[in-house]
């Protein structure tokens, strides 16, 4: 390959170009560098945290926050957090039939024409808390919660942005801050007012595997939870990658070494 | 011409069909066809690229299957395509990235041409088919970035269809003609997803043009000396080039999926997974990063019209690009102020990029601090697009017209044959 000098360094500079002019400038607050099990090209996500994630979407987020794009039943298929390699059908894994069982669901209409209530199944939506949007900002003091399907991938690091805005909670806003109207504190979030109120205590929820339920630890756990959420088929898309690049790579090879026999007696 | 006999039908079935559809001979024409010896590998970015190609054609085929184009479910239905339709979940970030890594590979092609002098006579066709087929893939690319209607896809469409207001007089109307309303909604996503069907088989179309008029003068080469003696300057296309481009091919692959599996949003806008919401402006609009320089000269000029016109005439200039460079001598390897002022261009190119992701009045660097407010001041984005706006224009109403007539060129090889011989001496 006949790459001068000069070539070289404007290939170089274009892909440097190209990583500069993509990361777009993020002027909120600093956030705080903590590590997941699901970053980097190997990372995958961290099971019992996932499961702890959930127990905290379900006893604590669910209550303004809705999931649209999600059915239950995704909670038990491969890469989801309750999958059972004996049940890879997530509508007969037992765990995913009991989750269903919990929520209620709006069915209808029936004969009669009449819309009506039943246990959910795995099969369905997960149900929202609010029937639309302006009864959401009523409950809210006009703030709108944001739906959790794909929370994660819509900011900017956001398994970073959501674990710090969780856990960046103050009692007293610093002084200077005039805090409107129910509104809270909250130094992770761009001029630090914020609608929701502090939405993890400790305690709030009780681990059955006994790990201590902090503040930090919930907001981990449920961060991992909803980085699945927004990108349920990770792990099956990183192990396909692999497979993808080392067929590549062996592919080049074998491509390069053809290229050298057919070339072998020709000046070029 | 001994080393190109010419497709010689064998069997009795292949002289029938010669005789009435020549159409194997068509595809032996088209692959055993004279290539010059020497090419390197920026010329294989044209296989590349006819990959790529097929490859958006045919996840696109299959992502339309799924995709709803209205308001109220193109953006789930984006969700519904990678959560539970097979294999969805590799197909929509291959079209996605695919669009990046076409762009990317087109730019390259496009630089190399102008480097190499592949624009000059006698391919000024050749040329102006390939600009064409760029404008196409701005407006296919476009339209495609909308359809997912998030909040980029929203405010990106309105921002572009916006621009045609700015013609005096048929704007307006032209504008409300573009969106079939008063502002983009159903209408507007229904048709840029037909126009994003349709279009990609009309550059399908333009690529074999574009092969056509390869095929008349044949390919240039980094020399820029056209062949003489077809035996000893160039080599059939298959099996020498088909192979080295399929090499190219693999390694090109590579970067696609190591994208594709392992950062597929790294390329895309948080934003975009946000749903469209009229209501709720973005704080920063920016278009995908293959249409940032172009943003960068929009935003350069105060006024609106101005930076319309001078955004569409930057693409405007490629069309009459080789009458503009005067110089007789094709490859600017041999052209030592060409070079200088490409490469010049090319980092200019690459700044207009860099300054399109920005706010104008962000500072590329700080000189100091406002006395009165204590805000930092220096050379903003504002006037960093301006002046690469200015050699954007410069290089090719200028410099390239004015050296091809006082540039003293390097002495070029006598022939193809003589400047690949390991005796040569070698070039720069």
């Amino acid at each position: 390959m006949r790459l001068s000098k000069l070539t070289a360094t404007v290939i170089a500079t274009a892909a440097l170009g190209l990583i500069v002019g993509t990361a777009s400038a993020s002027e909120g607050p600093e956030l705080k560098h903590v590590e997941f099990s699901f970053e980097g090209v190997f990372g995958t996500y961290d099971k019992a945290a996932a499961q702890r994630g959930f127990q905290v979407y379900q006893e604590s987020c669910t209550n303004c926050h809705s999931m649209k794009l999600l059915s239950i039943r995704n909670l038990g298929e491969a890469g989801g957090p309750f999958y059972d390699e004996e049940h890879p059908n997530a509508n007969e894994n037992p765990v995913i039939k009991a989750i269903a069982a919990m929520f209620t669901v709006t069915d209808g209409p029936d004969s009669e024409g009449d819309m009506f209530e039943r246990p959910a199944k795995p099969f369905d939506r997960f149900p929202s808390p609010f029937a639309n949007e302006q009864a959401a900002r009523a409950s809210n003091g006009g703030a709108l919660p944001p739906d959790f399907s794909v929370l994660v991938s819509a900011r900017e690091h956001g398994p970073q942005y959501i674990y710090s805005l969780l856990t960046s909670y103050e009692d007293d806003a610093p002084e200077g801050v005039e805090l409107r109207d129910g509104m809270n504190y909250n130094a992770a979030f761009k001029g630090g007012q914020i609608g929701m109120p502090p939405p993890l205590f400790e305690d709030l929820v009780e681990y059955s595997d006994g790990t201590k339920a902090s503040v930090e630890q919930m907001a981990h756990d449920v961060v991992t939870f909803m980085a699945w959420a927004s990108d349920p088929k990770m792990e099956e898309r990183k192990r396909m990658g692999w497979m993808v690049m080392i067929y590549l790579f062996i592919f080049a090879l074998l491509m390069y070494g053809s290229y050298k026999a057919v070339w072998r007696d020709v000046e070029h | 011409m001994s080393s190109y006999p010419g497709y010689d039908p064998k069997s009795g079935f292949e002289k029938w069909l010669d005789a009435r559809l020549p159409i194997i001979r068509l595809g032996y024409d088209t692959f055993i066809f004279p290539t010059p010896r020497n090419l390197n590998y920026w010329w294989t970015f044209g296989a590349i690229l006819a990959v790529i190609l097929m490859s958006q054609i045919i996840t696109g085929i299959i992502l339309a299957m799924h995709y709803v184009p209205h308001v109220d479910l193109a953006f789930d239905s984006i969700q519904h395509i990678k959560r539970d339709v097979n294999f969805g979940w590799m197909l929509q970030p291959m079209h996605a990235v695919g669009a990046s890594m076409m762009f990317l590979a087109v730019y390259i092609h496009m630089f190399r041409g102008i480097y190499y002098g592949s624009h000059k006579s006698p391919r000024e066709v050749l040329w102006i088919v390939g600009v064409v087929i760029y404008l196409l893939m701005m407006a296919t690319g476009f339209m495609g970035y909308v359809l997912p209607w998030g909040q980029m896809s929203f405010w990106g469409a309105t921002v572009i269809t916006n621009l045609f207001g700015a013609f005096p007089l048929v704007g307006e109307s032209l504008t409300n003609w573009l969106w079939g309303g008063f502002a983009v909604d159903d209408p507007t996503l229904n048709r840029f997803f037909s126009l994003h069907f349709v279009l990609p088989f009309a550059i399908l179309g333009l690529v074999m043009l574009h092969v056509w008029a390869l095929h008349v003068p044949g390919n240039n080469n980094p020399t820029g000396v056209s062949v003489k003696n077809v035996d000893k300057d160039t080599l059939p296309f298959h099996p020498y080039y088909t192979i080295k481009d399929a090499f190219a091919i693999v390694v090109f692959l590579m970067v696609f999926v190591a994208f594709v599996f392992f950062i597929p949003d790294a390329l895309n806008h948080p934003d975009n997974y946000i749903r469209a919401n009229p209501l709720v402006t973005p704080p920063h609009i920016v278009p995908e990063w293959y249409y940032l320089p172009f943003y960068a000269m929009l935003r350069a000029v105060p006024n609106k019209l101005g930076g319309v016109i001078t955004m569409f005439g930057a693409i405007a200039v490629l069309f009459v690009l080789p009458w503009l460079d005067t110089s007789k001598v094709r490859s600017m390897r041999y052209r030592p102020l060409a070079k200088l002022f490409f490469i010049i261009f090319v980092l200019a190119c690459i700044g207009l990029g860099w300054a399109g992701a920005k706010s104008p009045t962000d500072l590329v660097f700080a000189t100091g601090t406002d006395a009165a407010t204590g805000a930092p001041v220096g050379f903003s984005f504002l006037w960093f697009a301006r002046i690469l706006t200015l050699y954007y224009y410069a290089f090719f109403v200028v410099i390239l017209p004015v050296l091809g007539l006082v540039e003293k060129p390097k002495d070029r090889p006598e022939s193809i044959q003589k400047s690949v011989l390991k005796s040569a001496p070698e070039e720069a």
